[in-house]
């Protein structure tokens, strides 16, 4: 398999979830910080988070998720990774992850679901781009 | 009279069917032991034998052709062999299941020293090897290649994987001395299935080396080829019997429970989508033919399994009937029911607990069958999620199998397929009419579908009796 592009990465919304503004955000940060943006808008399947990273090469696949569906668009992503080729893709999701009632009560609890479903780092909504990048900088091993 | 013969060696009774596709009926039928381990022709002779006797209007000269199908000697016996678990083994599973085999292994991700030992004691006629979407990962299945290719067995390996490294696995294997059958991938992308012609190409395989293996090829003088596993033929008529044919209407989507004294195999035809708007569809894609086979659930052989596995569906299932007896005499006769799997009921008692382990037993086959829905938060509601078919709708409900025939109560035993309840998660038939497959024509049909569908579908058709 072709070496990964550490500075390339694959950025959308999942599922049925229209929202734009978070990763419109994220991605300006990205790109000022360096990083080539493969950036699929909202409502993406996971097949083409995934196409997209074997494409392109990616190092990282970022998944926002704003409405509430998190779980369900998510589940059986890292799995499909597998089967892709993309066995160890950095895999991170960000957002509104389940209901925020939810969050407020058991962060801990949302974030242990998410890991086990195989992501790499999991963030709340109120994540600031820099915290990202440097998440980036370090699991990527991209010397600053 | 064009009387076709339709022959199934099965595991005990090689059965013989007399079709006459002039007036689309059923000639005859009768069956006799099937004697694999001698020569396989003796067990059809004696069956044809009877079939003569009772039908002297019959004799050799009156058949035009015959068609066979088997499960004799342990069926089709295949190990399954994939990346994940859920994705690429999962599709191999199903391949394998629609093309009629039993699977007796299934190994995800890399196969390590235990399961290559496992797969070199399991008596297995056929391995499938997939893993990995259309250039997608190959270094798992080009492992289990390479360890496959120690194996010191001689069995067949269907490669059905990764497309990228296709010929490089054919020549890993091929150099191992190996017989080594190259399909397309089962999963080309990720969520897209592509079962058809893994199926075709272990039916052939089943033909043209399984057969002789199994020591059937012995028939072939008289039936020609033997054409497909029997549960494949079975699968054939479900889905011809469902869709129809141009001449001929189907009956829409339906469900076939069928079973045995080892098993109890599902076969359902329809997409099973959600009926609700509302619902989220999660999962690979379904077949629309789909089969599941319950190794666990056979009413003789695994009598006792039943007894332990839904102990308290079988009470209920018991008390709804009356049954005199106590459970602890229940616990002593399906352990009989094991040792002694000839055993025919002789009274009412045993007619009613006949009934109650094959009602336990499709309750639990249609549960593993049916898909599940269930809820999960959302932002302000709970939002449905459907994993598999929805079987809600489902109109028409057929048993097959001996226990429909000797049995007392048939509509008893189908009413274990019924949406219950207490289980609303389970997305099992909720209003369905019952049938039984009178005439055992079921294989039968399958089998002449290949060559006149609708006559095929017209005998099927008038020998559903509906309860």
């Amino acid at each position: 398999m072709a070496e990964i592009d550490k500075k390339t990465i694959v950025l959308g919304t999942i599922g049925s979830d229209a929202h734009m503004i978070g990763i419109w955000v994220i991605r300006k940060a990205l790109e000022a910080a360096g990083f080539k943006v493969i950036f699929l808008g909202a409502v993406v399947p996971q097949e083409e988070f995934i196409n997209a990273a074997i494409e392109s090469n990616a190092g990282a696949i970022l998944v926002s998720s704003l409405y509430g569906m998190g779980p369900i668009d998510c589940e059986g992503m890292r799995q499909k990774c597998i089967e892709s080729g993309l066995s160890d893709v950095l895999l991170y999701v960000g957002g509104c992850l389940v209901a925020p009632a939810e969050v407020a009560k058991k962060w801990q609890v949302v974030h242990d679901q998410f890991i086990q479903m195989g992501f790499s780092r999991v963030f709340p909504n109120d994540t600031l781009p820099e915290d990202i990048i440097k998440a980036l900088n370090q699991d990527l091993r991209i010397a600053e | 009279m064009d009387c076709h013969l339709l022959i199934d060696f099965g595991s005990t009774y090689t059965k013989v069917l007399a079709v006459d596709l002039e007036t689309e009926t059923v000639l005859g039928r009768a069956q006799s032991v099937t004697t694999v381990d001698s020569n396989i022709m003796i067990g059809l002779r004696n069956a044809l034998d009877i079939l003569f006797q009772e039908h002297p209007e019959m004799d050799e000269s009156s058949i035009s052709r015959k068609i066979a199908s088997s499960s004799a000697a342990g069926g089709l016996r295949m190990i399954a062999i994939g990346l994940v678990r859920e994705l690429t083994l999962e599709a191999a599973r199903r391949a394998a299941l629609g093309a009629g085999a039993k699977i007796v292994g299934s190994y995800a991700h890399e196969l390590d020293e235990e399961s290559l030992q496992e797969i070199e004691a399991n008596p297995c006629d056929l391995i499938m090897l997939s893993g990995g979407t259309d250039g997608g990962n190959k270094e798992v299945i080009l492992h289990n290649a390479q360890a496959l290719a120690e194996l010191k067995k001689d069995v067949t390996i269907l490669v059905a994987g990764n497309r990228v490294v296709r010929s490089k696995i054919k020549q890993i294997l091929q150099n191992a001395g190996k017989q080594v059958v190259v399909t397309e991938n089962v999963m080309p992308e990720v969520n897209e299935i592509n079962v058809e012609p893994a199926r075709a190409a272990i039916r052939d395989i089943f033909m043209e080396r399984i057969v002789k293996a199994k020591g059937l090829d012995g028939a072939q003088t008289y039936v020609g080829n033997i054409v497909m596993p029997t549960p494949m033929a079975s699968l054939r008529a479900a889905q011809l019997l469902a869709e129809g044919t141009e001449d001929e209407a189907g009956l829409g989507d339906l469900l076939i429970v069928e079973i045995g004294g080892a098993t109890t195999n599902i076969h359902s035809v329809g997409y099973g989508y959600p009926r609700d708007g509302h619902v989220v569809l999660k999962g690979l894609p379904e077949p629309l033919a789909k089969r599941t086979v319950e190794g666990d659930l056979g009413i003789r052989y695994n009598a006792h399994t039943i007894y332990d596995l839904a102990k308290q569906s079988l009470r209920d299932n018991l008390s709804a009937l009356n049954y005199p007896l106590d459970l602890s005499t229940v616990e002593h006769i399906t352990q009989e029911m094991g040792v002694n799997v000839g055993y025919v009921p002789d009274d009412d008692a045993a007619y009613l607990l006949d009934t109650a382990l094959a009602k336990t037993a499709v309750q639990v086959a249609v549960e593993r069958h049916a898909g599940i829905l269930r809820e999960v938060p959302g932002l302000e509601d709970l939002i449905p999620v459907q994993y598999g078919k929805d079987l809600t709708h489902i109109k028409v409900v057929i048993g097959t199998g001996g226990v429909f025939h000797y049995g007392r109560y048939p509509a008893r035993i189908l009413a274990g397929v019924l949406y219950e309840a207490h289980n609303p998660s389970s997305l099992k038939p909720k209003n369905p009419d019952f049938y039984v497959d009178q005439g055992y024509v079921l294989y039968g049909a399958g089998l002449l579908a290949g060559i006149h569908p609708t006559k095929a579908l017209r005998i099927l058709k008038k020998n559903l009796h509906q309860l």
